[in-house]
């Protein structure tokens, strides 16, 4: 039997059991408890990470749970297809089958509902849409004020869906039809107890936030989600000191998944460089760091102390780590 | 297994008692023959059948005692239970995690009946047998934290995360150890903490605080924490402190024995799902120093932890005036010899 690098207990064995094309990149799985027992119930927002065993790579990607907050006998997840990614996207498209197992973690909210707030602004773009899915049920099922402006670059599948759950508090921009959303009268026009949710594209994200900070948003009030996956780069070797190992990283590999495939389990929630749960010492090196991450400071990224591996990367010599 | 619950008081006449039972599975704090802070954190998972680790939320003997002493504390001053309203959603998680855990672990007291969001509740040893609707405010008789626990054991800080920080925003503190919910409220965790010596030069708190932020649903964590009580009084507020604050002036050496108790908290962190609030539970248990040395290897044992405490940590622990008397009457338990590591009785 072939040995797998989670603990069992924070691990759910799930069966894939459906499979539906939202829009020519976007497929939408539907997993459901191995054992029967409902899944745990979860926030609007959370995301699960998805334990893929591609050939002899094992990937562990998060996706936002685009499934209602309520519902505990299954998870639905929507993946968009990344043809120049890393092969997480392709496995799901390409290989993933209806009847197949695998494992997913309980879920982790990074991109919860401020429940302080008299009044949600949800701005996403793109597939940034998925965690407004299940944050607009929760909001709807809570009777909260919500309304939702969408930035698409055509009808990407969820549109119809969207408009028939909520109508009018769905707003849509099109690129293809040279719509355009309509941030500064937005962010000018909301009542006072607003907060703003953001979820798409690096671009789009700092448009959204330099603008709310400029037109005098308190930070408190903007909350913002940034999955960011992890880069392709050139292959390199990192010494665990720890565990005295020395590992390989290959070009589609984070440094996070190659010391979780050499079998030690290593910190870590967001895997898209925000969370800051897998920071790790870095002892020594000799050559360059390549940080992608948003958590550590400018200093931090100067200083070379610190890595977080589910998004960094390295080139060079020799880069030995506290693992 | 079955309990009988004490008829008992915490107050008054303190009638409280433990049984040989509620002896031998007391937590006890020291793993080794001194103390020094530690953010001593494990995974709060099932562990020794029969102590206060196996159940998620443990109910013992005192069960019925302590729910009549906390609904007392309450009819005297009702902002020991608070909650603001952006906390509503984090009661209902908090109700649901109790219920549910509470109907698994203990089928002979608690039942819970879920048909879509109509609940049955059963609580056999409280004498509730309610009917509500999931979410609905309105159909219970109290806000939804306040009303599960009513029915449960432990002071609860139920506490929201934003701004990558955590905020004293709800709770019910009932059975505190000198510190006050309508104090702290709104505050966040360095400020709640500002009080507390040594730690926050040690860098206890950052680290205690990153480790929180990120404890995830489906895996709680624990860890205990300990001070001492003149009297089994549960009660030990600020807001009651002209009520037991002289009590320390009637220990002596004749009386140190039966009137000092050690007072251990078993903490628990949890993520709740809807909220994502982490809810902190403050379970706390009583033994005399008299029971406490019925078991050799605790006897030794915590003279020698008395014995050399920082004066500090015996300041903020409640030994100022009681520390001679403790360790006098403790050294007799103590024969020198060696003990095993770890909490456990051998």
């Amino acid at each position: 039997m072939a040995t797998k690098a989670h603990a069992p207990t924070t691990m759910i064995e799930v069966e894939v059991v459906a499979i539906t094309v939202v829009s020519d990149i976007i497929k939408r799985f539907r997993f459901e408890p191995v054992d029967g027992q409902p899944l745990p119930v979860f926030g609007g927002g959370a995301h699960v990470v998805v334990e893929m065993q591609d050939g002899d790579t094992q990937r562990r990607n998060p996706y936002s749970i685009v499934s209602p907050p309520g519902t505990t006998d299954h998870y639905a997840v929507s993946v968009r297809r990344d043809d120049v990614g890393r092969g997480g996207s392709l496995y799901m498209h390409n290989s993933l089958q209806v009847g197949d197992r695998l494992f997913i973690s309980h879920p982790v909210n990074l991109f919860p509902i401020d429940h302080r707030a008299r009044k949600h602004l949800l701005i996403a773009g793109g597939i940034g849409i998925t965690p407004f899915l299940s944050m607009m049920a929760q909001l709807e099922a809570e009777e909260s004020h919500f309304e939702l402006h969408l930035s698409v670059r055509s009808d990407g599948g969820f549109l119809d869906e969207i408009h028939e759950h909520y109508g009018k508090r769905g707003s849509f921009y099109r690129d293809d039809r040279g719509e355009v959303l309509p941030l500064a009268a937005l962010l000018a026009g909301q009542p006072l107890g607003t907060h703003l949710y953001v979820c798409g594209p690096e671009g789009m994200l700092n448009w959204v936030l330099k603008s709310a900070h400029d037109a005098g948003w308190p930070s408190q009030n903007v909350h913002y989600e940034r999955f960011l996956a992890p880069p392709i780069g050139t292959p390199y070797e990192v010494l665990l000191a720890v565990s005295n190992i020395t590992v390989k990283v290959s070009a589609q590999q984070s440094m996070l998944e190659a010391i979780e495939a050499a079998g030690i389990d290593a910190p870590y929630m967001c895997r898209g460089g925000a969370c800051g749960q897998c920071e790790t010492k870095v002892l020594s090196f000799d050559g360059e760091l390549l940080h992608n991450d948003h958590f550590l400071t400018d200093d931090e990224h100067a200083g070379g102390q610190k890595i977080m591996p589910c998004v960094s990367r390295f080139q060079g010599r020799e880069l030995v780590l506290e693992r | 297994m079955t309990i009988e619950f004490n008829n008992e008081t915490f107050r008054g006449d303190f009638t409280f008692s433990n049984s040989q039972r509620a002896i031998e599975r007391f937590p006890f704090p020291f793993h080794e023959d001194k103390y020094m802070y530690a953010v001593n954190l494990e995974p709060h998972v099932a562990f020794r059948p029969g102590s206060v680790f196996e159940q998620p939320f443990d109910v013992d003997e005192h069960y019925v005692g302590e729910m009549n002493d906390r609904a007392l504390v309450l009819n005297e001053d009702p902002l020991r239970c608070q909650s603001l309203p952006h906390m509503n959603i984090a009661g209902w998680d908090l109700l649901e995690l109790i219920m549910t855990s509470k109907a698994a672990s203990y089928p002979q007291w608690f039942e819970l009946h879920q048909d879509g969001d109509r609940w049955h509740w059963i609580n056999r040893p409280l004498g509730i047998d309610d009917t509500f609707t999931f979410m609905d405010n309105a159909t219970l008789p109290y806000g939804p934290m306040e009303y599960i626990l009513r029915q449960t054991q432990g002071d609860f800080a139920v506490l929201d995360q934003r701004e990558n920080n955590l905020w004293m925003d709800a709770g019910m503190i009932t059975t505190q150890a000198d510190w006050s919910l309508d104090f702290d409220l709104g505050m966040n965790f360095m400020e709640w903490h500002g009080p507390v010596p040594l730690a926050h030069e040690m860098g206890i708190f950052d680290r205690a605080l990153k480790f929180l932020l990120n404890v995830r649903q489906g895996q709680p964590a624990r860890r205990l924490n300990w001070t001492m009580t003149v009297n089994p009084r549960l009660d030990t507020s600020p807001e009651n402190y002209h009520k037991w604050g002289s009590d320390r002036m009637t220990v002596n050496a004749d009386n140190v024995g039966e009137l000092m108790h050690l007072r251990v908290e078993l903490q628990s962190f949890w993520r709740l799902p809807r909220s994502n609030a982490l809810v902190f539970p403050i379970r706390c248990f009583l033994i005399s120093l008299q029971d406490l040395a019925t078991v050799p290897k605790w006897g030794r044992r915590f003279h020698r932890v008395i014995r050399d405490l920082p004066n500090e940590l015996a300041d903020y622990k409640g030994l100022t005036i009681t520390r001679p008397y403790v360790i006098e009457y403790m050294s007799q338990f103590d024969d020198g010899a060696e003990t095993s590591p770890g909490i456990f009785a051998d």
